[in-house]
């Protein structure tokens, strides 16, 4: 237990640190997720065969190739496609992302292909009346968007959601790669340095299975909530 | 881009080697766990419950690395006749692997076992057939059936996971591309073949899974 005293002689400390940045990343990542489904869920499910196939592409391809893979084209490719840009604009210096903003945007795109999937379905799964009479009784498109279909969404999207979050949380692990110090990157310079992995990623699944479990309960009680009605 | 091309398909083979193996490693730990979770017995039970929540809980990262360089650590294993097989990269990506496909499998199949209609068992009982042909022959093929769809899913989710084996030095198609992208700096051209290979080979199982279902009639 030693190794886990907080301070110079343990790696009680660093760990925490590390448990509050893989918390932040995949936070962070679910954001951009968000944003990525919100772009394109209504692609998915546009009567336009263009707009459509875009949506299609986007969810296909990133649910049907690996994390590491997509991880290691915006580690790698990431900075080379930022100068590019930059060069346009006449600023020619070496330009180096910070590895947590390439982590979250990595995840954050992966997490966007599922939760892309997972507004569809709800979307596709609200009674079509409910789009009628909105319509019907003349809302503006404020209080029909926010008002009327989101709560209905929502209320069918939460269960799966926090499927997504389960799986966004579990892939920050694979960040490591890049270097940012997260839990998993923790306990592998824990275990260079004492010579104990076993311990070391023991406790790693202990800390991840501590969010997850903490994170279902905290979605249950949001999907209870968000089910009143029903 | 096209010199690379030869070399990831080389890689390729020891994914396919990877998942197929670790498939029927992870049906076996599945069907056998997916029995024990149905068990009356509480603590057998609770004891099938928590394997496939700790493997479904953590990063399959985190179950390689305990594996691979976690077990070696234990003195008293490298004297047994299971270091072999635990010295080896390659056998102890493919224990995570199944270890972790095993504990969705077994969630899979409890769930199908579970739809199963009760009428069913009880025409087999009534009929006189053993218990034990009413498993294999009824309970087993209609779960197979049931559990389609979403075993295909689990194919294709492993599919991406046998990726992490490149992080304990095995050189498949995803630790191929990574040691390309890192030689040429050209990761998007990489990217693009490597990924390619990676959804063709979802688009078969994909495919694959749609035949068999439609073949063996998927009922909801």
């Amino acid at each position: 237990m030693e190794l886990l005293y907080f301070g110079d002689k343990g790696w009680g400390d660093e760990l925490f640190f590390a448990t509050l940045m893989t918390i932040a990343v995949s936070i962070t990542a679910m954001i951009i997720g968000f944003i990525f489904a919100a772009l394109f869920t209504p692609l998915k499910l546009s009567n336009n065969k263009f707009l459509n196939s875009i949506g299609n592409a986007y969810t296909t391809v990133i649910r049907g190739v690996p994390e590491l893979l997509v991880i290691y084209l915006f580690f790698f490719g990431g900075s080379g496609a930022i100068m590019f840009v930059a060069s346009i604009f006449g600023y020619n210096d070496y330009i180096e992302i910070n590895a947590f903003l390439t982590g979250s945007f990595s995840i954050g795109i992966i997490s966007g292909a599922y939760s892309t999937e997972v507004f569809r379905g709800a979307l596709q799964s609200i009674d079509k009346g409910q789009f009628e009479a909105a319509k019907v009784l003349g809302f503006n498109k404020y209080i029909y968007f926010f008002k009327i279909i989101l709560p209905q969404m929502l209320r069918l999207a939460i269960p799966n959601l926090s499927n997504v979050w389960q799986i966004t949380l579990k892939d920050t692990s694979l960040i490591s790669v890049t270097g940012l110090v997260e839990i998993m990157r923790q306990s592998y310079i824990a275990a260079g340095s004492t010579r104990d992995p076993l311990f070391f990623y023991s406790f790693a699944a202990v800390l991840y299975l501590m969010l997850t479990f903490l994170s279902m309960q905290l979605l249950n009680r949001l999907e209870t909530k968000y089910s009143k009605g029903y | 881009m096209i010199n690379s091309f030869p070399k990831l398909l080389n890689a390729t083979l020891i994914t396919l080697k990877l998942l197929s193996v670790s498939l029927i490693l992870g049906l076996f730990i599945g069907l056998g766990f997916a029995i024990l979770r149905m068990n009356n017995n509480k603590l057998i039970n609770k004891f099938a419950y928590g394997y496939s929540y700790i493997f479904r809980g953590t990063p399959l990262l985190v179950q390689i690395f305990i594996i691979y360089f976690g077990l070696g650590q234990i003195e008293y294993l490298r004297t047994t006749i299971l270091w072999v097989v635990l010295k080896e990269p390659y056998w102890c990506a493919i224990i995570a692997f199944s270890l972790n496909t095993g504990a969705y499998t077994s969630e899979i199949l409890r769930s199908a076992f579970q739809t199963i209609k009760p009428g069913y068992l009880e025409a087999g009982r009534s009929l006189g057939i053993p218990s034990k042909i009413i498993f294999t022959k009824i309970q087993i093929p209609i779960a197979i059936k049931q559990s389609l769809p979403a075993y295909g899913n689990e194919i294709i989710l492993m599919l991406k996971g046998t990726s992490l084996a490149s992080t304990v030095t095995l050189m498949d198609l995803t630790g191929v591309a990574k040691y390309i992208i890192s030689t040429t700096f050209k990761p998007v051209e990489v990217f693009i073949v490597a990924g390619g290979i990676y959804l063709f080979m979802t688009f078969i199982i994909h495919n694959v899974i749609k035949y068999l279902e439609k073949k063996y009639g998927f009922q909801t």
